[in-house]
């Protein structure tokens, strides 16, 4: 018998997602493409993820010369390169120590990135201030809400610590609730009001919290994933307002910050908490994320994220720096692409014209594909698609019929996961099923990518609704 | 609240083994009845948190930081330079990186320069194979959790031919974010139990501190084994079995960690140690975790780097088919030293399928590692090869680096070893010396006065007189009443016998003064 068969509770209690079984699936279905045996398609659309080089959108010219250059310096002599490249590898290779983006960094980040990163932040909410020392660059969004959840979730209390999440919520955060022992308390966004977060669900999700744990944080993710809503000032305000009413720590998932697609603008929780004045804006204590991997940048794979803290109790900073030391430091491409982000070329820079061109491209190519998924969606009976105001992803509900339903369960599949399964299988698409994300019960959904090149997406619908017309008149 | 909640709540509390069970927290109350003070206190924190200590960025560090900006802003020093010789950042510290590796890094970011003549053809053929094993061709996008699938194949590979052969699965191996990543990785996941039955995972005393830091924070109990100073820093099974023995009294052993070659000692183990590692790892039912992210950095003469992968398996199936192990690699040491990139790997032996998809969920949350990591490792374990364009001055640039390192080792064993009070082993291995210092009585009382480790003291006062940042031997461990610093060989050769000169000045300043 295994040395391991006992390993940690907290590990065992973290939901195995529905998407590992399509995700063998699918590497199953390549393998078999590979080997030339003959499909409905000739290749898997994967977009179950929200990954937007993986779906065919092109990273952008001037991050990517940027990143040679401080790879290979070499690149910087002679004039191959644009002038505003150059300098802004010269810049960032100073601030390497060795002039190497293979040498370590301060923990928290090379500070001239951190110092530009605030301004950003700066400029972004307005003017509010932006102090460096509260922000922590990191490895990808996800790893800096851990290190903030492994602060918050006590595993030693009496209690066990809760966390209100959305649902439906991004189901990488839950299960870093469950990973460290902490509780999900879920309260439910409201569908048929575009995905809005209504102030009773909160107050109804924390009484669900008497006798059961100790509710500590409220997580928000705004934009949202996978619904694509983006909360208005007002209902940010009346979050604020209970987190401090009822003493809760707020974590704003603000990742998809960079994806707006309606006529709703974004406003960041920090700048919403400081206009409210004190004493909100001096005592609420939040915490929020943002990342390099999602926007036009799309550069989830170089893994660049931060944190920013306000209003945290100086002694318990001190703690979540020696928890971030422990890690050494966030890789360094990945602090890099946070730099261009948060500071990209401006007009009249060599570089702008073709930045703009290529932003401006992905930015309308997205917008088209919301409208046109959505369109798509709707048109199709038992199918319905809340408007995508942001982020990354349309989550459509699926109707059911009850034949299918009682399938899946003969299946022992949520129906959803059965849904999706025929999908990959019948139509060569891998979308995720909503069950992953948490739903009104009885209610169904799949959520995928809408960051692809705009022939991409019309191929996906073309696929989707062709399975999906299918699906319904079998079921029927 | 169901049945099972309520016992969950009642052995909570009856958990002997925190000291720090808190309930709900308090509430500040001002004159008016207003509830204020913060949500998230140091009292309502998560209380293992509280214990984490990470020395080789300590407080030292910090101090060290603030000088240099003192020195930048123009005030007057006993020195020109701080120099950080506590992190071990070969390119912090001038090394150069492989250029073959960064050509095909930049070639990869950048596609476009595959049509450039400066690159060699070698260097192209690795980019377009690396960007076809990325989604979309980019190296921008996530990959599986467990990593690129073509990089854990080439991973295997290499484990193969530097084992002799013995086999390598390719789903054994894990892509991770720095050797780091999967060691906590690891140790989360077999962290579990209450009270007398909380796993305890025995580390060598001393050692890196990450092992320290990762168990403190996950309430694990730390269980040493002290390596043998007088002897090289060897490991003694009876001291690991001391060490067992004692520990089963107050908690549940699981696993035992060993760093070979070691840090922040250098040794590297003989081949019959490790045997007698695995042996005792099998009597004992331990989970064996192998540290070997320095593999490449053996120096002395006489040292030869062996695999616990490959002693294990040449140990024949009554251990190879049994013995549950997990052994590290990295890309930020050896002859790399590319840290920054956060590249590494871990392979598992004999692992329960079971306990792998557990290993997968728990992977996923941090979703996938830093890709350019997982493009650099590929080149690691696959570099050039005799006949490529690029082989000659991959070997030149390799031979180079690990030459000098073992220059740098000898030099500095050397040059401790004259001073009066200090006493360093050799340094076979890794990157670091660990010498024993000799601390006046006087000395030691002002730092128990100033609530200070002696060491620390030690070396506080030899950053504030020299600039020179070393790490105190209490922030690795070390036996009681002894003290040491650990200090990196990584400085440029002319450099490091600068150094070497400070420090040897300073101790002797230091046991005057304190005489």
């Amino acid at each position: 018998m295994s040395v391991l068969q006992e390993i940690s509770s907290n590990v065992k209690n973290m939901k195995t997602l529905e998407y590992s079984l399509l995700a063998r699936w699918t590497k199953q279905i390549k393998e078999d493409l590979r080997q030339g045996v003959k499909k409905p398609f000739k290749e898997v659309i994967d977009v179950s993820w929200g990954d937007p080089h993986r779906g065919g959108v092109k990273p952008l010219t001037f991050v990517r010369q940027v990143l040679a250059a401080c790879l290979y310096p070499q690149l910087m002599n002679g004039e191959k390169l644009p002038v505003d490249v150059r300098q802004r590898a010269q810049k960032l290779l100073d601030g390497c120590a060795g002039w190497s983006v293979g040498s370590y960094s301060a923990t928290g980040g090379l500070p001239e990135i951190v110092q530009r990163v605030s301004e950003f932040i700066s400029r972004r909410d307005g003017g509010v201030q932006s102090n460096p020392e509260n922000i922590f660059l990191c490895c990808g969004s996800q790893w800096a809400l851990t290190r903030i959840l492994n602060v918050l979730v006590n595993a030693e209390a009496p209690y066990p610590t809760g966390v209100l999440t959305p649902a439906p919520c991004y189901s990488t955060t839950t299960l870093s609730i469950e990973g460290l022992g902490g509780v999900v308390v879920p309260y439910y966004l409201s569908e048929e009001r575009g995905w809005e977060l209504q102030v009773e669900e909160l107050h109804r999700a924390l009484e669900s919290c008497k006798g059961a744990c100790h509710p500590i944080a409220l997580y928000v993710i705004n934009p949202g994933n996978p619904a694509g809503q983006v909360q208005s000032r007002k209902s940010m305000q009346e979050v604020i307002r209970f987190a401090s009413e009822k003493r809760l720590f707020l974590l704003a998932d603000e990742v998809y910050q960079g994806c707006i697609y309606g006529e709703k603008e974004f406003v960041s929780y920090k700048r919403v908490l400081s206009e409210m004045g004190p004493p909100l804006s001096d005592t609420v204590e939040l915490a929020s994320f943002h990342s390099a991997s999602k926007g036009f940048m799309g550069e989830c794979g170089l893994r660049g994220g931060y944190v920013e803290l306000v209003n945290l109790d100086p002694a318990v900073k001190k703690y979540i720096y020696t928890l971030f030391c422990a890690d050494s430091s966030p890789p360094v491409l990945g602090q890099i692409a946070l730099d261009l982000m948060t500071n990209p070329p401006q007009p009249g820079d060599p570089s702008y014209l073709l930045y703009y061109q290529e932003t401006q491209h992905i930015r309308s190519t997205v917008v088209k594909n919301v409208k046109k998924a959505c369109e798509v969606i709707n048109s199709l009976q038992g199918f319905s698609c809340q408007a995508v105001e942001g982020g990354a992803f349309a989550f459509p509900r699926i109707h059911l019929p009850a034949k299918a339903i009682q399938k899946a369960k003969e299946a022992g599949m949520q129906p959803d996961t059965f849904y999706c399964l025929r999908l990959l299988e019948e139509a060569g698409v891998l979308a995720s099923p909503g069950s992953d994300y948490g739903q009104e019960e009885g209610t169904f959904h799949i959520r995928f990518c809408i960051l692809l090149p705009h022939d991409v997406l019309g191929e996906l619908l073309q696929r989707l609704s062709d399975f999906h017309t299918q699906f319904m008149k079998d079921f029927s | 609240m169901n049945h099972g909640t309520s016992l969950l709540w009642k052995q909570r509390a009856l958990s002997s083994l925190s000291a720090t069970r808190r309930g709900l927290p308090k509430e500040k109350m001002s004159e008016n009845g207003m509830s204020r003070g913060k949500v998230l206190t140091i009292d309502n924190m998560n209380p293992t948190v509280k214990k984490v200590e990470y020395a080789v960025r300590g407080p030292i560090v910090q101090r060290a930081v603030e000088l240099e900006r003192e020195l930048s802003e123009g005030m007057k020093k006993p020195f020109a330079e701080v120099i950080k010789a506590n992190i071990g950042d070969a390119h912090a510290m001038g090394q150069q990186p492989i250029t073959f590796f960064r050509q095909v890094l930049a070639l990869c970011s950048y596609p476009e320069l595959l049509s450039d003549s400066i690159f060699p053809e070698d260097a192209k053929n690795r980019a377009r194979r690396i960007l076809n094993s990325c989604g979309g061709n980019s190296m921008g996008a996530y990959s599986a959790s467990q990593g690129i699938e073509s990089v854990r194949q080439d991973v295997a590979l290499y484990i193969e031919r530097r084992d002799g052969g013995v086999p390598c699965d390719p789903d054994n191996i894990y892509l991770t974010t720095g050797a780091s990543d999967g060691i906590v990785t690891m140790l989360k996941l077999l962290v579990c139990g209450e009270g007398a039955a909380r796993a305890g995972v025995m580390i060598s005393i001393p050692q890196y501190p990450l092992y320290s830091a990762a168990l403190a924070e996950l309430g694990a109990v730390q269980i040493n084994y002290y390596l043998n100073e007088e002897k090289c820093w060897s490991l003694d099974i009876s001291e690991l079995q001391r060490a067992l023995n004692e520990a089963r009294r107050y908690c549940n052993p699981r696993a035992l960690c060993i760093i070979n070659p070691g840090n922040p000692t250098g040794q590297v183990q003989s081949r019959q140690c490790i045997e007698d590692v695995i042996r005792f790892a099998a009597r004992e039912r331990l989970f064996l975790m192998a540290d070997e992210v320095y593999q490449d950095n053996v120096y002395a003469e006489g040292c030869q780097f062996h695999s616990f992968k490959k002693v294990l398996f040449e140990m024949g199936p009554e251990y190879s088919e049994t013995v549950e192990l997990a052994s590290f690699h990295s890309t930020s040491k050896c002859y790399m030293g590319e840290c920054g990139f956060r590249g590494g790997y871990m392979e598992i032996i004999n692992m329960d399928e079971e306990v792998k998809a557990q290993l997968t969920k728990l992977l996923s949350v941090r979703l996938c590692p830093p890709v350019p990591g997982q493009a650099l490792m590929d080149l690691v374990v696959n570099p050039p090869q005799p006949g490529e364009p690029s082989y000659e001055r991959f070997i030149s640039e390799r031979t180079a680096t690990l030459s000098a390192l073992a220059e740098k080792a000898k030099l500095t064993e050397q040059v401790l070893n004259t001073v009066d009070g200090i006493r360093c082993n050799p340094v076979q291995g890794a990157m670091y010396s660990f010498p024993r210092i000799a601390i006046p009585e006087k000395a030691i009382k002002e730092a128990t006065e100033n609530g200070q480790q002696p060491d620390m003291f030690y070396c506080m006062k030899m950053l504030e007189e020299t600039g020179i940042c070393l790490v105190p031997g209490s922030g690795f461990g070390q036996k009681d009443g002894t003290y040491h610093f650990r200090m990196t060989i990584l400085p440029p050769r002319d450099k490091l016998k600068i150094l070497l000169n400070k420090v040897q000045e300073f101790h002797q300043r230091f046991t005057q003064q304190y005489s």
